[in-house]
């Protein structure tokens, strides 16, 4: 094995719940400290990672999975130095260059060619070395015609394209990029991906975090998941994902009984059910299905779309169905619903996971990639490399003409 | 590699729980310099797009503020300005106080404004403070670029004391930088600290020699007036530029207090930003 390049070890991070509420009044914080005078505080407490201990290899690309609230995050900025450990170290060898979220530090008011050199001044990069890459940056992000416009102009897929190019031109020795395929279209992912690859090849590390686990498997020979902030696994990226996946979502229905969501949107709860309408965790292969929705929109929301996605336990994407694909009358009026997404008899058996997004165009109100899970039951047909079975017309018609 | 060399940063960086005071880390603050630039540019290009009258807020501002001064104080209460002409007085000081208080208020919300950068890209947390006191600086040789035309027509003759002027100047930037930095770190943690920042500079404003010269204190008063940082900076501001009277002990007092709130500010400031992302 190479040099390692990121050694972690043992490492923590505890936030107090008052921590995570956010910032306090002054008279608060008096208060809070009169009280606390007399008797010793009962602080919650949340381990956001606990004994997190790996080591990354130079040019290694290595993945890191897990749910919502695992601590990818707090990894992240751990190794990017922007928060402490509070107990165990990480070390990092060279310059990282982290992208924790797209645009970061972009003004809306500045130009094109000024956010360029700002958000590059944030991400570490010297005035020359902007100089030297700026074309590239530039033809990279296709906004040569733009540059001495006000970003706030951009449309948002120019403005994330900037975004992603000034980052990913950083040349830095260990790249971080957390989740930023989330967004943008699919030309965009694909030349995201396609850069990171690039630079994983000419030698640098990579750590990246993605609910894609297609992307994931593309990308990483090896990959770590996180589970409440432990390491469940660490391993090729093809075990670790199928792992995940098979435990990440509950079996045929996930349940919320606080309610799952932001702002005026909440989910109760994600089933699948059969023809009949009763609940299943399995289905044979050539039987359909139905992804059952229970949500709630509080206020009207304008915009308002929901997507059903199903993914194979190798990561591939199959379905992302959204609701407005069906021209819906009114989709953002308050109320309760109950959605129904039937799926033909097409999927090849093994397990799958379906996974929800609900928002609007401008927002996510909740986006549970893995949500519930599915066992298609049957026989491959000895055809098992096949992600959708669909049994498609042949049209055959003998043209020999030695008929009669 | 060569082209890297500037920026060469192969070495291992670790990152572990620290506690108490720490040292800042100079390599790691030079490195960072022109983000210092970028950023203090960045507010003054904002500033300026947005604004239709752009750089005449600059003169406009102590512009208003001496002509009400000179009412109010010269007119009505009869204050002294130690032989400068009151308006050209009032004037220069407003401008001065303004580029502290503005300094002050920048830097007191750079950090929680910024807020996005703070949790999602690692820097130096006190580049954000000491680039936004920089701006106002542009806004105060402005005014005083403008003010020259106030000198020739009371036909003031600065003095060889002139040529410090450019220290003057970087010691009202100190000084708005000393508060800032303490009020930086606290606006991370309290939110309602710009309401104490808007009452200590409304305060400060009265109790800073800005619409009456220092020689109007006299006795024990003095030595506790001449504690506030601001006392100095103004003083040697005139005494520079408008061949005032030199503040003398009055000086060293404010120049200690500066000093020591600076120093503390940093250390301060240095002490709890570990803290900052997971607060903000």
């Amino acid at each position: 094995m190479a040099t390692a390049v990121i050694e972690v070890e043992d490492l923590g991070k505890r936030y107090t719940l008052g921590e995570t509420v956010g910032r306090r009044s002054v008279a608060e914080a008096l208060v809070g400290g009169l009280r606390r005078l007399g008797r010793r505080p009962a602080r919650d407490e949340l381990w956001s990672l606990r004994d997190v201990s790996f080591d990354v290899a130079e040019g290694e690309a290595i993945g890191v999975v897990g749910r919502n609230g695992a601590g990818k995050s707090t990894l992240l900025k751990i190794l990017s130095r922007i928060t402490e450990p509070t107990t165990g170290v990480a070390r990092v060898y060279g310059r990282v260059g982290s992208l924790l979220e797209v645009g970061t530090g972009f003004h809306p008011e500045l130009t094109g060619r000024e956010n360029t050199y700002l958000n590059g001044a944030i991400l570490g990069m010297p005035r020359r070395e902007i100089d030297r890459r700026f074309d590239e940056i530039v033809e990279f992000a296709g906004v040569a015609r733009f540059l001495d416009t006000p970003i706030k102009r951009y449309s948002s897929g120019m403005y994330l394209r900037l975004a992603f190019a000034v980052a990913a031109h950083l040349d830095p020795d260990i790249l971080v990029v957390d989740e930023v395929l989330a967004v943008g279209d699919a030309e965009f992912q694909r030349r995201c991906l396609g850069k990171m690859a690039t630079v994983e090849q000419e030698g640098r590390t990579v750590v990246f975090v993605s609910h894609d686990m297609g992307a994931i498997s593309r990308l990483c020979q090896r990959a770590i998941w996180l589970d409440h902030g432990a390491v469940e696994q660490v391993g090729p990226t093809n075990e670790v994902v199928q792992a995940y996946l098979a435990s990440a979502a509950a079996a045929g229905q996930a349940r919320f009984d606080d309610g799952l969501g932001s702002g005026p949107f909440v989910l109760h709860e994600v089933v699948v059910v059969d023809g009949d309408g009763r609940r299943i965790d399995h289905v044979l292969r050539d039987q359909a299905f139905a992804v059952e929705l229970h949500f709630e929109l509080r206020e009207r929301v304008r915009g308002f779309d929901a997507s059903v996605l199903v993914t194979t336990s190798r990561g591939v994407r199959l379905l992302d169905e959204s609701w407005s694909d069906a021209a819906p009358e009114d989709p953002g009026a308050p109320g309760r619903y109950v959605a129904r997404v039937t799926v033909p008899p097409m999927l090849n058996v093994g397990d799958h996971t379906i996974g929800v997004w609900f928002g609007t165009r401008y927002e996510t109100f909740v986006y549970e990639p893995e949500v519930v899970r599915i066992g298609i039951d049957g026989s491959d047909a000895d055809r098992p490399d096949r992600a959708v079975c669909l049994g498609l017309p042949w049209d055959v018609e003998r043209v020999d003409g030695s008929g009669r | 590699m060569d082209a890297n060399a500037g920026i060469d940063d192969r070495r291992w960086h670790e990152n572990r729980a620290t506690h108490g005071w720490r040292p800042p880390d100079v390599g790691e603050l030079w490195r960072f310099r022109e983000l210092l630039w970028l950023f203090a540019a960045r507010d003054v290009n904002v500033r300026y797009k947005q604004a239709a009258l752009g750089a005449a807020w600059a003169v406009l501002r102590p512009a208003v503020g001496a002509a009400v001064f000179t009412v109010v104080f010269r007119h009505v209460a009869h204050v002294g300005s130690d032989g400068i002409p009151y308006l050209v007085f009032a004037y220069v000081s407003f401008a001065a106080w303004a580029c502290v208080s503005s300094g002050v208020l920048a830097a007191m919300a750079s950090l929680v404004d910024n807020a996005s950068l703070v949790t999602k890209v690692y820097f130096p947390r006190v580049v954000a403070p000491a680039a936004s006191v920089l701006p106002p600086l542009l806004d105060l040789v402005a005014a005083l670029v403008v003010g020259a035309a106030l000198l020739v027509a009371y036909r003031i003759v600065p003095t060889v004391a002139l040529l410090a002027l450019p220290l003057t100047l970087a010691l009202l930037v100190v000084v708005a930088l000393a508060a800032g930095l303490w009020l930086a770190a606290l606006n991370v943690q309290y939110r309602d600290i710009h309401h104490a920042t808007n009452l200590l500079l409304q305060a400060g404003l009265f109790v800073s020699p800005v619409a009456y010269p220092l020689s109007a204190i006299h006795g024990w008063v003095r030595h506790v007036y001449a504690l506030n940082p601001a006392t100095g900076a103004l003083s040697a501001l005139r005494w520079s530029l408008l061949a005032g009277p030199w503040p003398g002990w009055a000086m060293a007092e404010s120049l200690a207090t500066t000093t020591v709130l600076l120093l503390g500010g940093l250390a301060y400031f240095l002490r709890v930003e570990r803290r900052f992302a997971d607060v903000i």
